[in-house]
C-alpha cells in the first residue's frame, strides 16, 4: 500500500479504520457546516429548480391559420387530422391525438389553438456543456498535433525550426491565457475578419478563435512534455532503428514516439484536463460555454449556490471522464 | 568488403579526446575479424564509425564499395547492408519479438507483411526461439534478447554484421548460447566484425584478431600467432592480464 512497504512495521487494522473514519467525519462536518452557514444567512435552497436547466417541458400549440369552423376530425390511432373550413378555404392540420383541444363543429378564429402538446427541450446547461465539450475536444486534438510537431522541432538541429519552437514556447508560456484570448479575439480576430470582409468572404466564427487560442496555449506546454518524453527514450533505440536502415522520421514515428507517448500520457492527461478547465475563460470573448451559461442562468434564476455547485460538478464529470479514458489507454499500451 | 583507412575521431565533450588515431581496417568478404583491447581503447568507437553511428572526423571508410563518409551517400541504404548488434540489445520494447524482426523489413526492404513474417519466423527458428515470437522483449532472458537482436539484423540480409560487445551485458550462463549463434553464422560465411572480450571466441572463430589501445590499431594477426607470440609489448601486457 505504501510507496515504501517493508521499511516500517505494518499498520494495525484499527489504524486504518480510525483514520478512514476521521476522513469521512471531516467531510460530513464540512458539508453540514456549509449548509448551516447558508441557513443562517437565510439562503433558500431550491434544488428542484435545477433539473429545468437540463431538460424541461415546453407547451407547443398548433394554431389555426384561418377563421372558420371545424368541419371534420379524423382520428387514425396516434395522429389526428383536423379539417378547418373557412370562407372559401380549407386547412388540414395533423397533430397527435392526445393533444387535441377542439371538437367537431367548434367555431374558431385565426390564432386559436387546435391542439396543445408538451415537448421535451434541452436546457441551457446542456447547451453550455455541449459547447465546452466541443471546444475542449477540438482544442485537445489540435494541441496534441501542435505539441508533437513543435516538440520535434524543439529537438531538431535545424536552427530555424529549433528557434521557432523556442520562441513559440517561451512566448506562449510567458503570458496569461486571459490576455492571449483578448489578443486572439480583439486583435487577430478583428484583423482577420476585416481582411475577410474586404475579400467578400464569410467571417471566422468566434468559436474558432477560442479553440485556436486554447490549442495554441496548451500546445506550448504539450511541446515541452513531448520533448521530455522523446529525450527519455534511450538513445540506443534510435541507434538500433537507424542501424537497420530506417530514416530519422521513420524511426521517430515507429520506434521513439510510441514509447515516448506512452511515458508522457499521465503528464498529457494533466495538461488536457487543464485545458478543459481553462475553457471556462472563453466566456470573456462571448463564447457561451458552461461557465458563461451558468452566469446567465444565475442572473435570471437568482440561485447562485445551486447553479455554481452544479457547474463545478459538470466540469468534474468532464475531467474525470477524460482521466478515466486516459487510464484505459495507459493500461492497454505495453 | 570493408576498407577503413586512417580514421580519426575526436570527442569534444566533456573535454577533447582523440578517440581514434589513424585506425585502419580491411575486411574481406566472408572474413571474421575480432577486435580486442582494454576499455577506452576506441574499439567500440571504431566499430560505430564503420556504419556512421559516429561520424569519423577524417580518413576514409568504404563498405561494399559505398563511401560511408560521403555526406551525399544514402546512409540508410548503406546501414541496411551493415547490420549491427549492440551490447544492450536495444530491442524495441513496444513491439513483439516477431514485430521487432518485421518492422524494418517492411519499411526499408519494402517486403510484404507475410513475406517479412516468413523470413522472421525462419530466422527465429535459426536462433532457436521460434516459440517466443509473440511475446514482448522484456519477458525474455538476456541471452534470448540478444539472439532476437541478431535475428533482427539478419532479417535485413546484410552483407556484414558488426557486433559491439554482444555478450558483455549477459549473465555468464547465457554467454554460450549467443556465442553459439555467432559461431554458426561464421561457419555459414557471414562477414563479421566483432568487438569482444571473449578470448575463447576469438581463438576459435576469428580469421584475424586486431588489438587496439589508446585509439590506435597496435597489432593484427591470425589467432594462433596473435595469442602464441604477440609482437608488441602492450599486446603482451594486455594478454597477460586477461589470460
Amino acid at each position: 500500500m505504501s510507496l515504501y512497504p517493508g521499511l516500517d512495521a505494518p499498520r494495525s487494522k484499527a489504524y486504518t479504520t480510525i483514520w478512514t473514519g476521521i476522513f469521512f467525519v471531516t467531510l460530513i462536518l464540512g458539508m453540514t457546516g456549509l449548509y448551516v452557514a447558508t441557513k443562517s444567512v437565510d439562503y433558500v435552497w431550491r434544488w428542484y429548480q435545477v433539473p429545468d436547466y437540463f431538460f424541461y417541458q415546453e407547451d407547443v400549440e398548433t394554431l389555426s391559420e384561418i377563421d372558420g369552423f371545424i368541419d371534420h376530425i379524423d382520428t387514425q390511432g396516434e395522429t389526428t387530422l383536423v379539417t378547418v373550413k373557412g370562407e372559401g378555404e380549407t386547412e388540414i392540420y395533423t397533430l397527435p391525438t392526445e393533444s387535441l383541444l377542439a371538437a367537431e363543429g367548434d367555431y374558431i378564429y385565426y390564432g386559436d389553438p387546435i391542439g396543445s402538446q408538451k415537448k421535451w427541450q434541452t436546457g441551457l446547461l446542456i447547451y453550455g456543456l455541449w459547447i465546452t465539450l466541443k471546444v475542449s475536444f477540438l482544442a485537445i486534438i489540435l494541441a496534441l498535433f501542435i505539441g508533437i510537431v513543435t516538440g520535434l522541432m524543439r529537438i531538431s538541429d535545424n536552427p530555424a525550426f529549433k528557434w521557432a519552437a523556442i520562441t513559440y514556447i517561451e512566448l506562449i508560456r510567458g503570458s496569461p491565457l486571459l490576455v492571449q484570448l483578448m489578443i486572439w479575439y480583439f486583435v487577430i480576430g478583428t484583423l482577420v475578419n476585416r481582411l475577410l470582409m474586404d475579400l467578400g468572404v464569410a467571417k471566422v466564427p468566434t468559436l474558432w478563435f477560442g479553440i485556436l487560442s486554447l490549442a495554441i496555449f496548451t500546445g506550448a506546454y504539450t511541446a515541452e512534455i513531448v520533448r521530455a518524453g522523446v529525450q527519455s527514450v534511450h538513445v540506443g533505440q534510435m541507434e538500433a532503428a537507424r542501424s537497420l536502415g530506417m530514416s530519422y522520421f521513420e524511426a521517430m514515428r515507429k520506434v521513439i514516439m510510441p514509447q515516448a507517448i506512452n511515458r508522457i500520457l499521465p503528464a498529457l492527461a494533466g495538461q488536457f484536463i487543464s485545458l478543459i478547465k481553462d475553457s471556462s475563460l472563453l466566456g470573456v470573448i462571448s463564447i457561451r460555454e458552461l461557465t458563461k451559461i451558468t452566469r446567465e442562468v444565475v442572473t435570471s434564476s437568482l440561485q447562485p449556490f445551486e447553479l455554481w455547485i452544479v457547474c463545478a460538478a459538470l466540469y468534474l464529470v468532464l475531467t474525470f471522464g477524460f482521466s478515466l479514458l486516459v487510464q484505459r489507454l495507459e493500461t492497454r499500451a505495453v | 568488403m570493408i576498407h577503413a583507412k586512417q580514421v580519426n575521431k575526436f570527442f569534444y565533450a566533456p573535454h577533447k579526446i582523440h578517440a581514434l588515431k589513424d585506425a585502419s581496417l580491411e575486411v574481406a568478404p566472408g572474413e571474421v575479424v575480432v577486435i580486442i583491447g582494454p576499455s577506452g581503447s576506441g574499439k567500440s568507437t571504431f566499430l560505430r564509425c564503420l556504419n556512421r553511428l559516429e561520424y569519423a572526423d577524417s580518413g576514409s571508410i568504404q563498405i561494399d564499395g559505398d563511401d560511408v563518409l560521403d555526406p551525399k551517400a544514402d546512409i540508410n541504404t548503406i546501414r541496411a547492408e551493415a547490420g549491427m548488434v549492440f551490447q544492450s540489445f536495444n530491442l524495441f520494447p513496444h513491439k513483439t519479438v516477431l514485430e521487432n524482426l518485421t518492422m524494418a523489413q517492411m519499411s526499408v526492404r519494402k517486403r510484404s507483411k507475410a513475406e517479412a513474417e516468413d523470413k522472421g519466423m525462419m530466422l527465429l527458428k535459426k536462433v532457436g526461439i521460434e516459440d517466443k515470437s509473440n511475446v514482448y522483449p522484456n519477458q525474455l532472458s538476456g541471452g534470448q534478447q540478444q539472439r532476437v537482436a541478431i535475428a533482427r539484423s539478419l532479417a535485413m540480409d546484410p552483407k556484414v554484421i558488426l557486433f559491439d560487445e554482444p555478450t558483455s551485458a549477459l549473465d555468464p550462463e547465457m554467454v554460450g548460447e549467443v556465442l553459439d549463434v555467432m559461431k554458426a553464422l561464421a561457419k555459414e560465411g557471414m562477414t563479421m566484425v566483432v568487438v569482444t572480450h571473449e578470448m575463447g571466441f576469438a581463438r576459435e572463430v576469428a580469421d584475424r584478431v586486431i588489438f587496439m589501445d589508446d585509439g590506435c590499431v597496435i597489432e593484427e594477426g591470425t589467432p594462433i600467432e596473435f595469442f602464441k607470440n604477440p609482437k608488441n609489448d602492450r599486446t603482451r601486457t594486455f594478454l597477460d592480464q586477461i589470460l
